[in-house]
């Protein structure tokens, strides 16, 4: 990774997730599904500092997220050192916390930009939207968003659950006043796996929703902007996730690890370094974390042959581990994936439940104690699994 | 907004924000989650547009800068393809 020509760019984006914690309890999150065992969280003067080394490097957007980011009382200071830095400053938010006050606060500092998460602040997610709470929320905090001048995005994760409701969903982001809207099927990683069987829409229910979205698109025409990101388990496409593994993204835990994409964390025998401990551009350039998957020199068959290679750079590392319990296998989203047919059986059972609507599980709500007891599960799931390896060893 | 004319005085777009970037040697247009990295002669129109100067002002000033002449159906075309983008606005 050192002579000029493989030599990665910068990491135009640099991803600084504040804070793991959240007053929501949303059961599609892509936070860690152990995030409460990691507690520990970067000083103001750790993200300064992160954010000078990362301009140094070259990056230009500086997403500010978590967690909810507002539950950080230095997020103003944060957003103004970005903001003199030279970073277009984006806050990701539920909206929680977003008052007049703090928005002005904010905008002073050089804010540049609200996405709006649509998510559930209740428990009841089928009936979220028709939820008066929920849209006054929300209506309260985009005419803050509005009045300070910003462009407002506005972020709905899309699953089995509120699918059905697109309509009603495009309808309210247009009211609001959204200039964009992004339609985000669920990706299914953390707390999203855990719930999958719950979450993953049929078939007909993405057909439904494509053709309302295309609808609403003829009708508004500019005036808001959709888009609708597909759901890669129904494809049998894999895609360039993270624009290709440490290509133009990094990401920065709450506790300082650094990260090619915000759930890398999950795959086992690699070390992510930690800012605290190691200058950005040595993370960025000579890491092991970092240099691991980067262009198509790791891959084995069916990618290393496959002509889509360069196109797709095999997928998902994380998806890859999760369904095929190997990070250098294909992304088994692609039909030429040796794994496919699980994910073939998690839509197959997902249409299933749809139709019978008998789960065989109750949906999991990100919450401390549901983390700590997946933690915990998981520990003891990967002792068992070491002391199976051994076993033959000491024998 | 009215058609781009020589007398239209375009600004960037609200929500956009042109900067050179040195790491990359060009100017780039960030807007919420995204760039334009602009090349050279976008970039020398674009720095120029400060809702101030007018399309032929702009087209003068290049065209002394660059000693070159007949910029204007050139310039009046990246006006017109960067409204369409929003990335410059005029009145």
């Amino acid at each position: 990774m050192s002579t000029a020509s493989n030599r990665p760019g910068p990491p135009l984006w640099l991803l600084a997730e504040l804070t793991y914690r959240c007053p929501l309890h949303c059961v599609f999150c892509y936070n860690p599904v152990d995030y409460a065992a990691q507690p520990d969280e970067l000083s103001t003067a750790d993200w300064m500092r992160v954010l000078r080394e990362g301009r140094e490097l070259g990056a230009v957007q500086c997403g500010l997220s978590g967690g909810e980011p507002l539950l950080r009382d230095d997020l103003e200071e944060i957003v103004a050192e970005a903001h003199r830095l030279g970073y277009y400053t984006n806050l990701l938010t539920s909206g929680v916390g977003l008052t007049a006050e703090r928005a002005g606060a904010l905008k002073a500092a050089g804010l540049d930009h609200v996405q709006l998460s649509f998510q559930d602040s209740t428990r009841e997610m089928n009936d979220f939207l028709s939820h008066t709470k929920t849209f006054e929320l929300k209506n309260r905090v985009a005419k803050i968003i509005k009045d300070q001048g910003w462009p407002m995005v506005m972020n709905v994760v899309i699953h089995r659950l509120n699918i059905d409701h697109i309509d009603r969903i495009i309808g309210m982001a247009a009211e609001l006043g959204a200039e964009y809207i992004e339609l985000a099927n669920t990706q299914y990683y953390s707390w999203a796996f855990v719930n999958r069987a719950q979450l993953l829409p049929t078939h007909e229910q993405l057909q439904r929703a494509e053709a309302v979205t295309d609808a609403w698109r003829q009708k508004l025409g500019d005036r808001m902007r959709i888009f609708f990101v597909a759901p890669d388990y129904h494809e049998g496409k894999a895609k360039k996730c993270v624009n290709g593994w440490g290509s133009m993204f990094l990401t920065v835990a709450p506790d300082g690890t650094a990260l090619p994409c915000h759930t890398a964390k999950m795959l086992p025998g690699l070390a992510f370094p930690n800012v605290r401990d190691m200058p950005l551009r040595e993370v960025w350039f000579e890491s092991e974390g970092f240099n691991r998957y980067r262009g198509t020199g790791w891959m084995k068959e069916p990618c290393v042959s496959c002509e889509h290679k360069e196109e797709d750079l095999g997928g998902c590392r994380c998806q890859a581990f999760l369904i095929a319990q190997d990070a250098e296998a294909a992304d088994p989203v692609c039909r030429k994936s040796p794994h496919h047919g699980q994910v073939l059986a998690a839509v197959a059972k997902a249409e299933a439940e749809a139709r019978t609507r008998v789960t065989e599980h109750p949906l999991v709500f990100r919450d401390p104690k549901e983390s700590r007891r997946l933690a915990e599960a998981a520990s003891a799931a990967q002792a068992t699994a070491k002391a199976v390896r051994s076993w033959p060893a000491s024998a | 907004m009215t058609p781009a004319s020589v007398a239209s005085q375009p600004r960037v777009g609200h929500g956009f924000r042109l900067q050179w970037e040195p790491v990359q040697s060009a100017h780039v247009l960030l807007y919420p989650e995204g760039m334009v990295k602009l090349n050279g002669s976008a970039g020398e129109i674009m720095k120029r547009c400060d809702g101030q100067r007018s399309v032929g002002e702009i087209v003068a000033d290049l065209e002394q800068a660059f000693s070159v002449q007949g910029l204007q159906g050139d310039v009046l075309a990246f006006v017109e393809m960067a409204a369409k983008q929003r990335w410059l606005v005029w009145d």
